[in-house]
């Protein structure tokens, strides 16, 4: 595991805006709004909190990450490939033919993913099963689960909310991107998910409101999580869509939709100034 | 040629008949720029619900909307709307028999770039299971506008597959829709391609190709699966004596696995199968992916002389 200072974290988060915007400019399609809004969520996941090996993707002991908001797989693969999974490179190929950075995560494409997704609200799911099989099994590692905010309107997720709970996985931290938009809109004017942390801690969960683009609130959070026991976390993170390119922030139209050339060159000149 | 969407056409006819028909209303998961019910949301907001991201909750919700007789619309993708509410599907509306017409879009392959979780290949296989479906796969634009118009006339539950990207209109204004008949749009003697969806201008294509090669092929538009045509495929098969069914889907349960069961029970031929051979698909331009997936005039043209040599 590396840990990075505040500083290094936040030119990696450049890097990791630049990856995302390149990747979808480059495929033409794709989905820049939700993966720029969890950049550092993401960024000080994998440099400063997963127990893993990215030489060694199955390495038994690893902490698990499931992408449930699968559309977000840009920033996933962005964060993969800086941590060591595969050269940064290889991101240029997202979504072509044959490529392993499928439109949406496929596992049995690329080794580092803990599950297929892209179906939404099907994460939390699969997070408890890896949760339980942990504590069958003797295991310390931790499952991290990253859902949109218009995701939770999905059954599955608070059926999943309630298994968590009721098998006391305290091994399970749940991430919210409370970005508040989704593809029709603003999530209140969608179907309202309001109140969230009421919602989560009426379900039996220990609850953390963060600002989700504060690296250091970030940090805390995910150690806050590690020390709650016989109760799963859920960290509320707000956050902005399309965050750090100035006309993408918070415009519905940004969530799956490619810059192109010249979107691109005057995303990076804002991010890197 | 002219090419439209059919999930356009869809966006469009909703509108029109929402004029005609106040007791429509039309019901989305958050997906509403993408399968075109935006068009009728804007013109009618009252009678436009958005549920979220909640498929089965969308379904469950047009079943009550039926029994209050109203005429619900329900749309979302094909893999979600089919797939993730199935159950609500079969038993909230397939079982009493409700009056709700599922739209959905983004079906098959030609998804492209979302890859494989999104690009639904076993939809018709599902949704011709369910006791009492009516099933439609329109070719085109005017095909999917008039089916529409059919679903909404006809009382019960149907099941109309919408696709992505633009295709050729093959049909004007004189073709008639009409659920439960094919339309033979070529006549020929040596081979039927019976074809249904995006499928049926490669089967077009591939009937002018066999031309030059002195094959006189029948293309059938195979637009309603469920209750399928018996008589017309029948009828096609024992002139030509040989099949070839041509779908932008799972080779098993959709179209071929239809016209097999008719063909068996009635008139024997020989008979092959155009479809994604029982894999999930991938990320790639639609075209690349129906190139490498066997779902091109090239394909059924082969098929075709295999049929035809085991006449
Ligand atoms: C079950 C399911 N229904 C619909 C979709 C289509 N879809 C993809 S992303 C999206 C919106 C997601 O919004 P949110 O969860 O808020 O994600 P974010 O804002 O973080 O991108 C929708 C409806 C899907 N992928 N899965
Ligand atoms: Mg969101």
């Amino acid at each position: 595991m590396v840990v990075l200072n505040e500083k290094q974290l936040q030119e990696i988060c450049k890097d990791m805006r630049a990856d995302i915007l390149r990747m979808t400019e480059r495929a033409g399609s794709g989905h820049p709004g939700g993966s720029l809004s969890a950049v550092e969520l993401m960024a000080v996941l994998y440099f400063n909190v997963l127990n893993h090996k990215p030489q060694e993707p199955g390495w038994s002991e690893r902490d698990r990450f499931i992408l449930s908001k699968g559309h977000a797989c840009p920033v996933l693969y962005s964060a993969m490939s800086r941590s060591g999974y595969f050269p940064v490179e290889e991101l240029l190929t997202l979504r072509q033919l044959d490529s392993r950075l499928q439109g949406h995560p496929n596992m049995k494409a690329l080794p580092g993913l803990e599950c297929s997704s892209g179906s939404l609200g099907q994460g939390l799911s699969i997070s408890n099963g890896l949760a339980i099989a942990a504590k069958i099994d003797k295991k310390n590692y931790r499952v991290y689960c990253l859902m949109g905010d218009g995701e939770l309107q999905e059954g599955q997720v608070w059926e999943a909310a309630m298994t968590a709970a009721h098998y006391k996985l305290d091994n399970v931290c749940a991430i919210v991107d409370y970005n508040n938009l989704q593809i029709d809109g603003k999530v209140e004017d969608v179907k309202n998910i309001a109140p969230l942390k009421e919602k989560w801690q009426s379900f039996n969960w220990h609850v953390i409101e963060i600002d989700g683009h504060d690296l250091i609130q970030i940090f805390q959070a995910y150690e806050e999580a590690k020390g709650v026991k016989k109760k799963p976390t859920v960290i509320i993170a707000r956050t902005i869509k399309g965050k750090g390119v100035s006309f993408m922030e918070n415009v519905a139209g940004w969530h799956g939709k490619a810059p192109n050339k010249k979107e691109l060159e005057a995303a990076l000149k804002e991010i890197y100034g | 040629m002219e090419s439209m969407a059919t999930r356009d056409a869809y966006g469009k006819a909703l509108v029109e008949l929402g004029k005609l028909n106040k007791n429509v209303v039309v019901l989305d998961a958050d997906l509403s720029k993408s399968t075109k019910t935006e068009k009728f949301a804007k013109e009618f907001p009252d009678r436009f619900f958005n549920m979220g991201i909640a498929e089965q909750n969308l379904i469950g919700c047009a079943a009550g909307f039926a029994t209050s007789g109203k005429i619900p619309f329900a749309s979302s993708f094909a893999v979600f709307a089919t797939g993730r509410a199935y159950d609500q599907i079969r038993n909230s509306i397939g079982y009493p028999h409700l009056n709700v017409k599922i739209a959905a879009s983004h079906a098959g392959l030609t998804v492209g770039e979302d890859g494989g979780s999104h690009q639904m290949i076993e939809d018709i296989a599902l949704m011709r299971a369910v006791p009492g479906m009516t099933v439609i796969v329109p070719a085109d634009g005017e095909e999917a506008k008039q089916a529409i118009f059919a679903a909404a006339e006809y009382e019960g539950p149907v099941y109309i597959r919408l696709g992505r990207p633009k295709v050729p209109m093959i049909f004007d204004s004189n073709y008639k829709f009409i659920i439960g008949k094919a339309a033979v749009i070529k006549e020929g003697t040596d081979v039927s391609l019976m074809a249904t969806g995006i499928m049926v201008s490669e089967a077009l294509k591939a009937a002018q190709d066999l031309e030059k090669q002195g094959i006189n092929a029948c293309v059938v538009n195979i637009s309603t699966i469920k209750p399928i045509d018996e008589n017309t495929i029948t009828q096609v098969a024992r002139i030509t004596g040989a099949v070839v069914t041509c779908e932008e889907h799972n080779i098993f349960g959709g179209l071929g696995s239809a016209v097999a069961e008719v063909l068996v029970e009635n008139y024997p031929v020989p008979m092959e199968r155009v479809g994604v051979k029982d894999t999930f698909g991938e990320s790639g331009k639609p075209n690349q992916l129906l190139e490498k997936y066997g779902l091109t005039a090239k394909d059924i043209v082969i098929a075709a002389k295999k049929v035809i040599s085991r006449k």
